[in-house]
């Protein structure tokens, strides 16, 4: 039998100077910073939010003015580095504050399909039975739709703009979200802790709180941060069809769209709003496949 | 002390009636007779589980798992009772239908006088879970991975309303209740602990809300020989401790001689012998209860196996056979057993231990069975 | 067997249907009514209101939706607003050229993804391999259609060996003029389907070379017949399955391809549709494109069960 210390007199408080064990999450935090090339990504991503945030601090031009004398001025243009647009406008400027449009229909949709579907697919899998084959069923007739083609009908029929963008691209993300929350909710639904939580008791939202969410959010955010890079290339198609932002915003898939003529006349040009897609989906899928590693740890 | 019971435990010596001492047992070991109140502290009647297998084109039930059936017997307070049973035979399905973690099907549960989940009068299953906890068996996944151990005990006090201060406060007087160090273990997370301490923890969760009941299904049976003589007698010092009452479900024979004052039998679903532990150990009047016995082995060379080992196949419990359940691998089986099911009565002159055997049912038809002596 | 196709088409009934009235509620939650678009706002309201009570505008929406659903059912899907013929027409025409470009651009795909997923597993840890990883994560993280845009830059203005877009010629193609404008936007079409097979048979190859080589010897550039065909035909059902799916998201999702190259398919009809606010085409389109998934996913399914009998239940 092991030496029982003298217990401390106020045994609450103890607990918090109890010696600390590591948890998951702290492991976790502790592979990620080995990895140099997520910390990298990380970083690149966060610079390219304070760039595209506190924009006017890194342009000298105005996206939204032009001149038609100055369309299309090649890569290296003195005053222009990355050359104008097909009506005069600084290529950099309308990059950096483009990305504003584009970044915001890439994460938020994510987001709100997070914590929508997020909520949905642990309800279902935690109740089973007929909840579960009801919000099952729903999700199999969103399912019925290749994403882009949902996304299309939504925007396509309601209408274009950043508003319904976000909510055609939402409801895109809804479906697989639910698909992974639910199959990870019923895989630890089972487990004999959670038997345990509820021989205690507790109801399905305190036992959801404290027993199923700090085990299932760690593969669900992991998803989702490869659901982002997936919506970034989505959002900016939608805007290339014309379906998403309207001129004369900036955004990179419009851009890329506008410049589809100026493929002839200065074919660099008219790519480059495509290398920032790249880039920023590049950095979404990096990150969530270093996610993915560091928390892939052996218990 | 405690190297003379580890001893005793692997020897398989019997056992001495220094059991008495521990925990205010109502039944004698020695005599088997009632001590003190009367009313059990839980009365089961007519437990009965069936589970659908489904499949088909429209889902429909293809076959049925009996998987408990019919099954009825009582705990009196500060006793514990063993449960023992081959994989199969309906025990952990008992423990769960006992806690209310699966509904039952048909039968009804009285703990102390009330009945559970009755709509007046009766016992919530809120309520049933403050006086009846279960410590699991030891699985990785018998503790969320994610928890501090002592939120993991302290949850089910949270639960039940108290604050967390006091929860914790509980939960760090359980880890010294366990033997575990508080300053050492209550920030700690599961994967940092060996079996035998991961064991310590489930039986301090159990502990948490106080219980009067405790179901342990399993509770030793994934731990190393040495860790499990430890645990076991950990548990036999927290029954004396805070006044509990037993319910000891495994497959170990000699574990369950140990720890209980009198064992259940269970086959294939349905109950076949009950009583004190030494009358059965000494003179099982069943069948399965005596291949059983037969069957365990022992480090003593005067112990041979004498009676005939089981014969047959092991049935399905999807379609149980007829009348008696283990008539097809019961040695002594004839026709009445195919047509009858056997009752769980009590043998002549003996109020606390029962059989379901036609044998031991006077005028029941059996050839071995005594004949009614009309008087 | 049997038991198993005829659940899943019964279960996709009830699906096809919500998606029929997912895209009836999406037509009637849009902005205005097809009145509204037919005719300029001048117009009196007498006017409007009796051309809405001619279209059965008035009646109640389920009336209105069982009355669009039973036409779908029949093969009436509506006369086009702008064109004033025959939706189904244009539609199908438009369908025949989408598959002329997802198919081969589906047979590429497959065909490149299992040679590359296989190299790179047969040659685990070397620097081919690696490169392959780093180009999978690129793959997948490059828009397919700025890919295209790229392609045209690069094939059609710069090197000028290629047609930058159209289609060039009706039905099949029969000659080389033919085939050139084709190759651009199947490679471009290809891509998604080569990168998710690729690493598919990446991982079902490791896995299954695993189990072969344990603890001998590594027969490393050295192809056993055997070994080969045994790979093989362990990666092939899921690598197939994989396609099927695939296939239905060249169907259903060419239209950004389609609008780089400015393709006829069903994609750029669709994009014409949303333009022109040719409802009853982009409907009946993308109800279409939907049950065409929907019925190679059941298929994909089926061809599954029959191999693999444990997905039967």
């Amino acid at each position: 039998m092991a030496d029982v210390a003298v217990l401390p007199a106020d045994p609450a408080s103890a607990f918090k100077r109890a010696q600390q064990g590591k948890s998951y999450w702290r492991r976790v935090w502790e592979r990620l910073r080995d990895d140099k090339v997520t910390l990298a990504v990380i970083g690149v991503l966060v610079m390219l939010l304070v760039m595209v945030v506190f924009a006017p601090w890194f342009t000298v031009h105005d996206p939204y003015t032009g001149s038609v004398l100055r369309r299309l001025k090649p890569v290296g243009t003195p005053g222009h580095w990355l050359g104008t647009d097909e009506v005069g406008r600084d290529l950099w400027a309308r990059m950096v504050f483009g990305g504003r449009l584009s970044l915001l229909a890439g994460v938020v949709p994510v987001f709100l399909a997070l914590l929508i579907g997020g909520f949905l697919g642990v309800a279902a899998g935690y109740a089973g039975g007929l909840v579960n084959s009801a919000i099952m069923r729903l999700t199999d007739v969103l399912y019925a739709f290749p994403s882009i083609l949902l996304a299309i009908a939504i925007t396509g029929i309601l209408g274009s703009g950043l508003q319904n963008t976000i909510l055609a691209l939402t409801i895109s993300f809804i479906p697989p979200i639910i698909r992974i929350s639910e199959s990870l909710t019923t895989q630890v639904r089972h487990l004999d802790f959670v038997e345990a939580a509820r021989a205690s008791g507790a109801g399905p939202l305190t036992i959801m709180r404290y027993h199923i969410l700090n085990n299932v959010l760690g593969p669900i955010l992991v998803y989702a941060a490869s659901l982002i890079s997936i919506c970034i290339i989505l959002a900016a198609g939608l805007s290339f069809l014309g379906l998403g932002v309207t001129p004369p915003s900036a955004e990179w898939g419009l851009m890329l769209n506008n410049l589809r003529q100026a493929l002839w006349v200065s074919p660099l040009v008219a790519a480059l709003p495509g290398v920032m897609i790249f880039i920023t989906s590049m950095c979404f899928n990096l990150m969530s496949d270093g996610l993915r590693q560091a928390m892939d740890v052996r218990l | 002390m405690s190297v003379a019971k580890d001893a005793a435990l692997l020897v398989g010596a019997p056992r001495s009636n220094a059991r008495g001492k521990l925990g205010r047992s109502t039944v004698d070991t020695g005599t088997g007779e009632l001590v003190g109140q009367t009313r059990p502290l839980l009365a089961v009647e007519n437990l009965t589980k069936h589970f659908a297998l489904k499949g088909g084109l429209l889902n429909r039930t293809k076959a049925v798992v009996q998987a408990v059936d019919g099954v009825s017997f009582d705990v009196q307070t500060g006793e514990t009772l063993g449960i023992v049973g081959e994989s199969g035979c309906g025990k952990s399905t008992t423990a769960r239908l006992l806690m209310h973690l699966i509904p039952p099907d048909i039968g009804s549960i009285v703990f102390d006088g009330l009945v559970v989940g009755a709509a007046e009068g009766g016992l919530s299953h809120r309520d049933l879970h403050r006086q009846m906890q279960m410590v699991f068996q030891e699985s990785y996944a018998s503790l969320n991975p994610r928890l501090p151990l002592a939120m993991s005990i302290a949850f089910g006090p949270l639960v039940h309303g108290l604050a967390k201060p006091a929860a914790l406060k509980r939960a760090m007087k359980l880890l010294e209740a366990v033997g575990l160090d508080p300053m050492l273990f209550a920030n700690r997370y599961p994967h940092e602990l060996s079996g035998g301490q991961r064991q310590r923890i489930n039986i301090a969760r159990a502990l948490a809300l106080e219980p009067r009941i405790v179901i342990l299904d399993e509770a030793v049976s994934a731990l190393d020989k040495s860790v499990e003589a430890q645990v076991l007698n950990l548990l036999v010092d927290l029954k004396a401790q805070f006044d509990l009452t037993y319910v000891f479900i495994s497959h170990d024979l000699n574990v369950v001689r140990y720890i209980s004052d009198r064992v259940m039998v269970m086959y294939l679903g349905k109950v076949v012998e009950i009583g004190p532990v030494d009358h059965l150990y000494r003179d099982p009047q069943h069948p399965y209860t005596q291949a059983l016995l037969s069957a365990m082995p022992s480090m003593d060379p005067r112990r041979r196996t004498l009676k005939s080992p089981l014969t047959g196949d092991p049935p399905n419990p999807i379609s149980p056979p007829s009348g008696c359940r283990f008539r097809t691998r019961c040695p002594f089986a004839e026709a009445v057993c195919e047509t009858a099911s056997p009752a769980l009565l009590a043998p002549p002159g003996e109020e606390l231990r029962a059989v379901a055997c036609h044998m031991r049912v006077p005028g029941s038809g059996h050839s071995r069975a005594a004949t009614v002596v009309s008087a | 067997m049997w038991a198993y196709t005829l659940r899943r088409l019964l279960y996709a009934v009830p699906v096809l249907l919500g998606v029929s009235m997912l895209v009836f509620a999406l037509i009637h939650l849009a902005p205005g009514d097809v009145v509204d678009i037919l005719v300029p706002p001048e117009v009196p309201k007498e006017i409007a209101d009796s051309l809405r009570r001619r279209f059965r505008l008035d009646e109640p929406l389920y009336m209105q939706y069982l009355a669009w659903l039973s036409r779908l059912l029949v093969g009436d899907f509506g006369i086009s607003f702008f064109t004033n013929r025959p939706v189904a027409e244009e539609l199908f025409g438009a369908l025949g050229n989408t598959l002329v470009l997802a198919l081969p651009a589906a047979v590429l795909g497959f065909l490149l993804g299992v040679v590359l997923g296989a190299l790179a597993a047969y040659n685990h840890g070397s620097w081919l391999d690696k490169l392959f990883s780093a180009t999978a994560i690129v793959g997948v993280s490059l828009p397919h259609y700025w890919v295209g845009i790229v392609l045209v830059a690069i094939f059609a203005v710069v090197l000028n060996v290629l047609p930058a877009q159209g289609m060039g010629f009706e039905g099949i193609p029969t000659s080389w003029d033919h085939v050139k404008h084709l190759i651009l936007p199947v490679v471009t079409l290809s891509l998604i389907p080569m990168g998710v097979i690729s690493r598919l048979v990446r991982a079902n190859v490791l896995e299954i070379l695993s189990q072969e080589f344990v603890g001998a010897l590594h027969a490393k550039g050295l192809l056993n017949r055997r070994v080969l065909y045994h790979t093989l035909k362990n990666a092939a059902p899921s690598a197939l399955a994989l396609m099927g799916l695939q296939f239905g998201y060249l169907l259903g999702g060419s239209i950004l391809v389609e609008t780089v190259f400015n393709w006829p398919g069903s994609g750029g009809l669709m994009n014409l549709a949303i333009f022109r606010r040719d409802v009853p085409m982009l409907s009946a389109t993308i109800v279409v494109l939907a049950t065409i998934f929907v019925l190679i996913n059941i298929l994909v399914d089926v061809l599954q069960a029959l191999i693999d009998p444990r997905i039967r239940r």
